[in-house]
């Protein structure tokens, strides 16, 4: 072993993973905020109006990154909540239920912004399209795990219980997304879609990648602030002597 | 004495589960009762016409399924944690797969079973024709214990917590949908007068996975409520 090598088991600690999210949020928070700035200014003002979709289209610079990390999120909340409940480090168990919340507001965010993109697009608020239909599941799922937790009392059963019921869910989500597109090829031939993949012009690429970046340091910036507030209170309620900073 | 085999446990469990829910006739009616009425709430909701009816009743009879399994997820486990046999149960050196999967089973037979039954009966009241119903049984009878056995899970994890039931449905709910597609989509599919053959070769594949998987999940779960 090398001077080099980072010990990550002394992170398992949650005293020195709280000293770690203090350090680490201004790295994510400062571009964060400088990315959503950028990226709203050239996806807002700079890129060119849409020929086909109007300016209605711009609530895609909010709509697809949120939509992708409502998914990402969950899957990154399983396996925080598998490790914290295989090895028992409670710090990845808070990882998981401060990964719920902003899962489930960026969950949220994309039902909203599409449909708000839908109502000039589609004209209908709401289609029962097998990825809209996906979407409000996942919601579904989040909010479940989000209840579980918070009706249970004691911090380690709700730990458990809560990596139980996400494994289940990230188990489940593949099913849940096949039947439903089964369902919706069943039900009601194609919905109103833009014909093809057209590729997008890098005057609108690049605001969407700039936003997808943003969206990502945001999360990890929120969900630490958010770790260490849940290391405070529970820390302070299992051991008063444990010291933080 | 020789510890009893595990097959012998399962007799054992639906033996027993079988005989409280023959001596508490009540509860196992009370969901069947509520099973027929949740269906013949719907003509009253949307009219009596003839084609809307047919079109949506596999909808309505698997939705209405769903519901009253609520009513009996909430008798899986609750009863024996509150006067401690499942901690007695737990302490026995049979495996809580094997425990969890009795008491799925049993519930199985005694509350499903009698919806299974009722079910083409209520088709026939919505309009469906000579197939449709006995596709619906079919689709209940292979889609009923996949609802139980993710339900367990959900029952599992709520033991002993404040508003429990409601708590149980939200869990689970989202999980069911897979099954209610298939489940559904299989009558729909001879309305429509194509094979219902896909739509339940999906929902036999989905029972197989969670009788694998589902007990052993909720046997966990199990163990984290009750430490």
């Amino acid at each position: 072993m090398t001077s080099q090598t980072i010990h990550w088991y002394r992170y398992a600690s949650p005293g020195n993973l709280y000293q770690l999210a203090g350090q680490l949020i201004p790295w994510f928070a400062v571009p964060a905020s400088a990315l959503f700035v950028v990226g709203l200014y050239l996806g807002l003002f700079v890129a060119p109006t849409d020929f086909q979709q109007g300016d209605a289209y711009r609530v895609l610079f909010v709509h697809v990154p949120a939509a992708w990390m409502g998914m990402v999120l969950y899957v990154v909340l399983a396996f925080y909540a598998a490790v914290g409940w295989v090895f028992n480090a409670r710090g990845s168990s808070m990882m998981a239920s401060s990964l719920a919340i902003t899962g489930a507001m960026f969950t949220f965010l994309a039902l909203v912004t599409g449909a708000l993109w839908g109502r000039p697009t589609w004209g209908t608020w709401w289609i029962w399209d097998a990825r809209t239909t996906s979407t409000l599941i996942l919601l579904f799922l989040y909010l479940g795990f989000i209840s579980l937790q918070s009706a249970i009392d004691d911090p380690r059963r709700a730990d458990r219980a809560g990596a139980v019921l996400a494994l289940v869910g990230v188990v489940n989500v593949p099913i849940i997304y096949f039947s439903v597109q089964w369902w919706n090829t069943l039900h009601q031939g194609a919905t109103i879609r833009i014909a093809g993949e057209t590729s997008m012009a890098g005057s609108m690429l690049v605001p969407l990648l700039i936003m997808i970046a943003a969206c990502w340091l945001y999360s990890v910036a929120v969900v630490l602030a958010r770790l260490r507030c849940l290391i405070r209170e529970r820390e302070s309620l299992m051991t008063r002597s444990v010291v933080i900073e | 004495m020789k510890p009893m085999s595990s097959a012998a446990t399962l007799r054992w469990l639906v033996w027993r589960e079988g005989t409280l829910a023959w001596r508490r006739r009540s509860d196992v009616l009370g969901t069947l009762f509520f099973f027929v009425m949740v269906v013949s709430l719907f003509p009253l909701s949307v009219g009596p016409e003839r084609p809307l009816l047919r079109s949506i009743a596999p909808g309505v009879v698997w939705v209405a399924a769903l519901l009253a399994s609520m009513l009996s997820l909430n008798r899986l486990f609750a009863e024996d944690h509150a006067d401690g046999t499942l901690e007695q149960m737990l302490l026995t050196p049979h495996p809580i797969y094997v425990i969890v999967l009795g008491k799925a089973i049993a519930q199985w037979l005694v509350s499903a079973v009698p919806l299974i039954l009722m079910a083409p009966l209520l088709g026939v009241q919505f309009g469906l024709s000579v197939d449709a119903p006995f596709v619906l049984m079919a689709s209940l009878t292979l889609g009923t214990p996949v609802v139980l056995l993710i339900g367990s899970i959900g029952a599992a994890l709520t033991l002993g917590l404040r508003g429990a039931g409601t708590l149980t449905s939200l869990l689970v709910m989202p999980l069911y949908i897979p099954t209610l597609i298939f489940g559904a989509g299989s009558a729909q599919a001879v309305l429509v007068g194509s094979s219902p053959a896909a739509n339940l070769r999906l929902l036999t594949a989905m029972l197989i996975l969670t009788a694998i998987f589902a007990p052993w999940a909720a046997a966990a779960a199990l163990r984290i409520s009750l430490e």
